[in-house]
């Protein structure tokens, strides 16, 4: 086993002339929560989409459990185990909730593209997608199409259909967008609950959230990252406060965060 | 009239056993009842057609693939399972006739497999334009090989070799006919029993979004190359079938004309669901052999058909019937009955109104010289006549406005209907 879960070794991003990550930098150790945080524009889901595979990176390496995955298209990343969720809701919509979560556990079963088993025999996905279907709290919505969700029910779906395979390695972009401040408290417990023992790397704006879920903080500027460490840490790095963090948290604890 | 979907997928009434029990029951029994040499050749049609059109629909219908050129498979399949059935007869090979729509099969599934790798590297517009030229592709190659494709001719056989087994020698008809109802009968169950597989599953998710697909460790183009090549498979079954059946294949089986019908035919059926073109399949042997008899304008009614239904209905035939039987299952179709009826009334007036217009043009362009007055419905219609034509658009007009008025209450009922079947739903959730 590697050192490190997830690391990005000097990764650049460049869309014709417009360079949106500039030498990213990071190394995640198994079992961490990071939360990766930067103003708009920063590249947060730019290198979301490098590590998941989405794009390839234009220079630089980065490795899952020590191995290259830079160049890999997304199902050869996630068959090594990394999973990720999306910023606006990409579900199976004309298929039921119980359903998306099977589609999600089948290749982690070993059942690939088998025309030869029926779906309803295959005991051990069952049981695996009836489970993440309770953990999500979705029991009650079991049999309805995905397209019929309200929105939180949707996000809670999106979360189930990331961690329904077993990977190790979550990625989850703003898994909180667009709820209400009691949505979002009740999801971030969900996210504890379902990501136990995994490495969990989320982008968030909502501050909250942030130092509610994350054990350490990247802070991601201009595509670099130019602090990652512990939310207290990071709360006390000059370069941050100045770059973007200390208006935001002066805000927030005037609020009594 | 425009519905609000509902979309409802009840268990199989009595279970699996009743469903296809009954399937196989109707296609064992049909030819016992409607007799006739026409009705035999009619009905071995429908069950070549039913294949080709389940076939089709699994890559419209369950993976969201917008195919122009299936004809392709199903027609090489006819060719080559023509070639096969000529070799036997030659004594240079020994394949019993009743396994040479299974080299039919192969062959589909062999070219699928060959061109599929091309075709499935794409999805969305970019699959449906390559499915076109590999379809014109193969097209021009039936004109420029005329040893495999027999040239105008075409290339035909006899099905009747060597001695009959058990007194099965396939020369008459019926024995054909069941020949196809049996290769219809397991086609069906095991394209139904694909839809139940990982594979079928991973087909629908490609289909709902094939993104999220690549992101739970699918290669979407993985699942749909073995898909096209399962497809494959079935449409050249069909048209070993059509070769057996007809004993003659020409080029038009793998023509843009037969990959339109297959397109056409299933979406008026209903892709959405499986039983879909099973519909669409019955539809498509009415229109091709009967309605073709009837009319010459029959290309013009489909079209029509055809347009009315993707704007109005589009999930075919299927999702009109399956929302009705939601609203029997909750009791309620009565209320219905008598807006159907006022529907109905009105339609008939509108297509008699239009469809008398629609022939008299065309007695006046192809048969001008038998005179202005033609035979329409049983009555002599003056096509030469202003009031005619007066009389055809009134009665359209009368049509057309009594349908408008009708529909606005009828929608309401529609309406209210689906509110209440909403509301007791989730009463008995909440219990």
């Amino acid at each position: 086993m590697s050192e490190f879960a997830v690391e990005l070794l000097d990764v650049h991003k460049r869309f014709g002339k417009t360079e949106i990550i500039r030498g990213a930098q990071l190394q995640v150790k198994p079992g961490e929560r990071v939360a990766i945080i930067g103003p708009n524009g920063a590249g947060k889901s730019t290198l979301f989409n490098l590590i998941s595979g989405r794009f390839g990176p234009s220079s630089g390496q980065i490795k899952l459990n020590g191995q290259r995955i830079d160049g890999l298209t997304p199902f050869e990343i996630n068959r090594r185990g990394l999973s990720r969720s999306f910023q606006v809701s990409n579900l199976f919509t004309r298929l039921s909730v119980f359903e998306n979560l099977r589609c999600a556990v089948l290749w982690s079963m070993g059942y690939r593209y088998a025309f030869w088993k029926f779906l309803s025999r295959l005991d051990d996905a069952n049981a695996r997608a009836e489970q993440v279907l309770s953990m999500i709290k979705l029991d009650r919505r079991r049999d309805h199409l995905a397209m019929n969700l309200t929105y939180a029910e949707q996000r809670a779906l999106e979360i189930g259909i990331t961690i329904a395979g077993g990977s190790n390695v979550i990625l989850l972009d703003e898994p909180t967008a667009g709820m209400s401040k009691s949505e979002t408290t009740r999801f971030i417990q969900l996210i504890r609950e379902v990501t136990e023992g995994k490495t969990l790397l989320t982008v968030e704006h909502d501050m909250g959230v942030v130092f509610g879920l994350a054990d350490k903080i990247a802070v991601l500027v201009y595509g670099e990252v130019i602090a990652f460490d512990t939310p207290e840490a990071v709360r006390a790095n000059a370069r941050v406060q100045e770059a973007y963090l200390g208006s935001v948290l002066a805000d927030q604890q005037a609020g009594g965060h | 009239m425009s519905l609000p979907t509902i979309s409802y997928r009840p268990k199989p009434f009595g279970g699996p056993w009743v469903v296809w029990g009954g399937f196989a029951l109707v296609l064992a029994v049909v030819p016992l009842l409607w007799t006739s040499s026409f009705a035999q050749t009619m009905l071995s049609q429908i069950g070549i057609a039913i294949i080709a059109c389940l076939a089709y629909n699994m890559l419209l219908g369950q993976g969201g693939m917008l195919s122009f050129g299936h004809a392709v498979y199903s027609g090489l399949g006819s060719f080559l399972a023509m070639h096969t059935l000529n070799l036997v007869s030659a004594g240079k090979l020994s394949v019993p006739v009743s396994l040479i729509p299974l080299v039919g099969g192969l062959s589909g599934l062999l070219f699928a497999a060959l061109l599929g790798w091309v075709t499935t590297k794409k999805s969305g517009t970019t699959f449906a334009m390559i499915t076109m030229g590999v379809g014109e592709l193969v097209w021009s190659m039936s004109l420029m090989i005329p040893e495999f494709f027999g040239g105008e001719g075409g290339v035909s056989g006899n099905r009747v070799v060597g001695q009959a087994v058990m007194g099965i020698s396939f020369g008459p008809q019926i024995q054909v006919y069941y020949l196809i109802a049996v290769y219809c009968f397991l086609s069906t169950a095991a394209m139904y029993a694909l839809t139940q597989t990982p594979l079928g599953r991973m087909l629908n998710a490609v289909r709902d979004n094939p993104e999220r697909v690549e992101f739970i460790g699918y290669s979407t183009q993985n699942v749909r190359y073995l898909a096209f090549v399962i497809s494959g498979f079935f449409a050249g079954v069909a048209g070993g079938l059509g070769a057996l059946n007809f004993e003659i294949v020409t080029a038009e089986v793998v023509g843009a004309a037969r990959s339109g019908a297959y397109l056409l035919f299933v979406f008026l059926g209903g892709a959405t669901f499986f039983f879909g073109p099973i519909l669409g399949a019955v539809l498509m042997v009415i229109a091709l052999v009967l309605l073709s008899e009837l009319t010459k304008a029959w290309l013009l009614y489909l079209g029509l058909v055809f347009l009315l239904m993707v704007m109005y209905a589009p999930g075919g035939l299927a999702s009109l019937i399956m929302m009705n039987v939601r609203v029997a299952m909750f009791g309620k179709l009565r209320r219905l009955l008598p807006g159907y009826a006022g529907l109905a009334v009105a339609s008939v007036l509108a297509f008699l109104g239009a469809s008398a217009m629609i022939e008299m043009l065309y007695h006046l362009q192809l048969n001008a010289a038998l005179g202005p007055v033609m035979h329409f419905m049983g009555i002599s219609l003056d096509a030469g006549s202003v009031l005619t034509w007066l009389g055809a658009l009134a009665v359209m007009a009368l049509g057309v406005a009594l349908f408008a008025w009708r529909q606005r209450s009828f929608s309401q009922t529609w309406n209210t209907i689906a509110e209440e079947i909403e509301h007791e739903t989730k009463m008995r959730e909440a219990v």
